[in-house]
């Protein structure tokens, strides 16, 4: 019979199985900044790490933005969210490294138990690990290096390309976006680089795996990626923390540039600890007959606010965004998508699935736009939800903007329950309850899972199990 | 030894609302029984009842299977004691492949005692044999990466059932009207199909309101249901002669059974339009 929710021990109804809620001593670090955040804050960050005077006059303006900008009153509760008790910058090590044996010992160990370099030798084209406010490793394949590919960090980046990176820093996400978004730019630290020349195909995903070790922590990295005419790249982030009482904040940037016939591919499988606000900006810009596709896998977090966005710029311009977002106790995934039809004959898709258990909450936020002059576009929206039991809630907030008649938008929203004859017909061949409830799940996520990689569809599942383990009341 | 399923006196409820009233009956394996009775006669009722519809409630009376009793016991122990239903309407699962699903409910079926998330079968053996089973069973290889029930026809769904008790083996299997709506070659299938799998280890109920699928596995006894009451047990004789004569017969011998019926439908039909 099911398991009885009010007098079931905690590991027995799934509270607490998260699995890297671990954390190493931070007492060798480098440099642990004081909580809090002010003008003196930003010039220190600015100052450790020798920045050009652009970049640093850019922080300080952001700052400014930060300050005048309001919190956000829709979406999550922030009410909670103290800025002044958070540490902005914490250094664990003095370089990054490029073979994991040098890498300080506590650090290397976390990323063992979390499968990096097993990883990275298996199906990898490049790693880049981000630990606290720095990169502790990276490393590309030769063959990529010698065809001009970059992947390093941002910050190495503004010293080593720093024509490119002036260039596209902040053009695709400017500072007053939105509050997180300029609080990024003023604190940023790491990230990733990337930049594909011409014509050049990377078969191999390139991973960026990004971990907070410390209480208190704010992760602010920072993501350009360039993909330039014709090439084409797959881009992995993972993310995971300790589990600790009090709250962290992770509140990164991503832009990306997808020039004339290239395609970019990036895939996020967050998963936090139930202690991290996660509130994150993304944005591609696709040019001429480019595909962006954004895989977006929410599974941790206390809060997260994320909607990747795909600006259309050309023609034949290509946006897809596949959304997974799993929304337990404690829990409240506000996740959606941006498409914005800047020009005529362009086409996106959104897909959609949100799950809510033990009282989670998984909110589908979208937006699609046509502006004035783009004819001939097509939009796609499908969002569906799955709801556990009576204690979650699911809600979809779709906001459609058209200002042009010749266009093929369409929507479809569904809410499901898992049905009582479902998990008859499933128990009745001898699952468990438990075992049939995850088996509905993986079955509801599938067609969005089957379209990673092999080990990352692989992981998805694992993931999504371990959250549905034992949970069924 | 061959072993029982074994009914006693068994009375259900649904929502408050009593259904059966009072049925017996012992199933041996390597028996064949045949359940008919009119619309509304309470035979879905004990087959729901049997496999451990949550919604079905006990109010009196007992199951058991080899002595074991069924009454507290969910449907997935009851499936790994060797009971199994093909659905008269089997539900979709969405994203759930055929060959995955059966895979997971084979190991829970043949570990009895396993684990959530101890290993499953190889996937090497277990490939094969159910290609040898589909081929069997005349079905296509195909059907296997299809997702479970989805989109399929309703004799495809049907065979689906039948597939899943030719791989699960069950010591007792419980057929709801896995012949109505169906073609004639559907039926066919269907009914050679169970003739394959039915044998000296497995005890069949067969709930049916035809006769196709009863030429093809010729029951050792009938039972008639009525009212929520088995009214009459006999051989493969009554199964045709309702087949051919209807249930008019039956009311007769059984007046009081029929005016209860009568009582039933006309309770039904004085119920507000849309409860």
């Amino acid at each position: 019979m099911a398991t009885d929710l009010s007098t079931a021990a905690p590991e027995e109804i799934g509270i607490g199985d998260y699995q890297y809620g671990f954390h190493d001593s931070t007492e060798n670090y480098t440099f642990k900044s004081r909580k809090g955040l002010d003008r003196e804050m930003v010039e220190q960050i600015s100052a450790m790490k020798k920045e050009p005077a652009w970049m640093r006059d850019f922080r300080l303006e952001a700052y400014d933005i930060f300050l005048s900008k309001p919190m956000p009153s829709w979406g999550g509760d922030l009410s909670h969210l103290d800025f002044q008790d958070i540490h902005y910058y914490m250094k664990a090590s003095d370089r990054q490294e490029q073979s994991w044996d040098d890498v300080p010992d506590d650090i290397r160990k976390t990323y063992d138990r979390l499968g990096i370099p097993e990883a990275e030798k298996k199906y990898l084209a490049g790693v880049k690990a981000q630990y606290e406010s720095e990169v502790v490793y990276g490393s590309l394949q030769e063959d990529l290096a010698k065809k001009g590919v970059v992947f390093t960090d941002t910050d190495s980046a503004i010293r080593d390309y720093p024509e490119l990176v002036r260039e596209h820093f902040g053009t695709v996400i400017p500072s007053f976006d939105n509050k997180f978004a300029a609080l990024n730019s003023a604190v940023w630290s790491g990230g990733s680089f990337i930049y594909v020349p011409k014509g050049v195909e990377i078969e191999f995903p390139l991973q960026a795996y990004f971990r907070i070790n410390s209480e208190n922590m704010g992760q602010f990295e920072r993501t350009l990626i360039i993909v330039d005419e014709g090439a084409s790249v797959h881009y992995v982030e993972g993310c995971t923390a300790p589990t600790y009482s009090s709250e962290s904040l992770h509140s990164a940037v991503v832009e990306i540039i997808v020039k004339r016939k290239a395609r970019c591919r990036y895939t996020t499988i967050q998963n936090w600890s139930n202690n991290v606000y996660n509130l994150v900006t993304k944005r591609a810009m696709a040019y001429g007959d480019s595909l962006m596709e954004w895989v977006d896998g929410n599974l941790g977090s206390k809060l997260t606010m994320k909607y990747p966005a795909i600006y259309l710029m050309e023609p034949g311009a290509r946006g897809e965004t596949l959304s997974i977002a799993f929304a337990g106790a404690g829990q409240h995934q506000d996740a959606g998508a941006k498409m914005v039809h800047c020009a005529p004959n362009t086409s996106s898709r959104i897909i959609s699935k949100s799950i809510s258990k033990s009282g989670g909450r998984a909110s589908y936020r979208g937006l699609v736009k046509v502006e004035a002059h783009a004819t001939g576009c097509k939009s796609n929206v499908v969002c569906d939800a799955l709801i556990l039991d009576p204690e979650s809630r699911s809600d979809t907030y779709p906001y459609i903007e058209i200002e042009q008649e010749h266009v093929a938008i369409e929507h479809e929203a569904s809410v499901s329950k898992i049905a009582e004859e479902q998990l008859l017909y499933l128990m009745s061949r001898g699952m468990t309850e438990a075992e049939a409830s995850a088996m509905i799940v993986t079955g509801f996520i599938e067609p969005l899972v089957k379209e990673l990689p092999m080990e990352y569809a692989v992981e998805m599942n694992r993931l999504i199990e371990l959250q549905m383990e034992g949970s069924v009341g | 030894m061959t072993a029982s399923l074994k009914i006693n006196d068994l009375h259900v409820s649904v929502e408050g609302l009593p259904i059966l009233r009072g049925v017996s009956l012992e199933i041996r394996q390597g028996e064949i029984h045949a359940l008919m009775g009119p619309n509304g006669s309470g035979k879905s009722t004990l087959a729901y009842t049997l496999v451990g519809h949550p919604k079905y409630e006990i109010t009196q009376g007992s199951i058991e299977i080899d002595g074991t009793p069924l009454n507290e016991l969910d449907a997935c122990q009851r499936a790994r004691l060797g009971l199994f239903l093909a659905f008269q309407y089997p539900v979709v699962i969405p994203g759930v492949k055929v060959a995955d699903f059966l895979r997971h409910a084979i190991t829970n079926i043949r570990n009895p005692n396993r684990k959530e998330g101890e290993g499953l079968i190889p996937m090497r053996e277990f490939r094969k044999e159910l290609k040898a089973m589909m081929d069997e069973l005349g079905m296509d290889g195909e059907f296997a990466r299809r997702y479970l029930n989805e989109g399929f026809s309703g004799g495809e769904k049907k065979r689906m059932e039948i597939l899943q008790l030719a791989m699960l083996k069950p010591r007792f299997a419980v057929l709801d009207e896995t012949d109505s709506g169906l073609d004639s070659d559907a039926v066919r299938v269907v009914s050679e199909g169970l003739r394959k799998l039915a044998g000296p280890e497995m005890g069949v109920l067969i709930i049916t309101h035809h006769e196709r699928l009863l030429e093809y596995n010729v029951p050792q006894f009938t039972h008639v249901m009525l009212a929520g009451k088995i009214v009459e047990t006999g051989d493969a004789s009554l199964a045709r002669e309702l087949h051919n004569e209807g249930y008019s017969k039956v009311r007769l011998r059984h007046p009081e059974e029929a005016a209860e019926e009568a009582a039933r439908a006309q309770g039904r039909a004085a119920e507000p339009a849309g409860v």
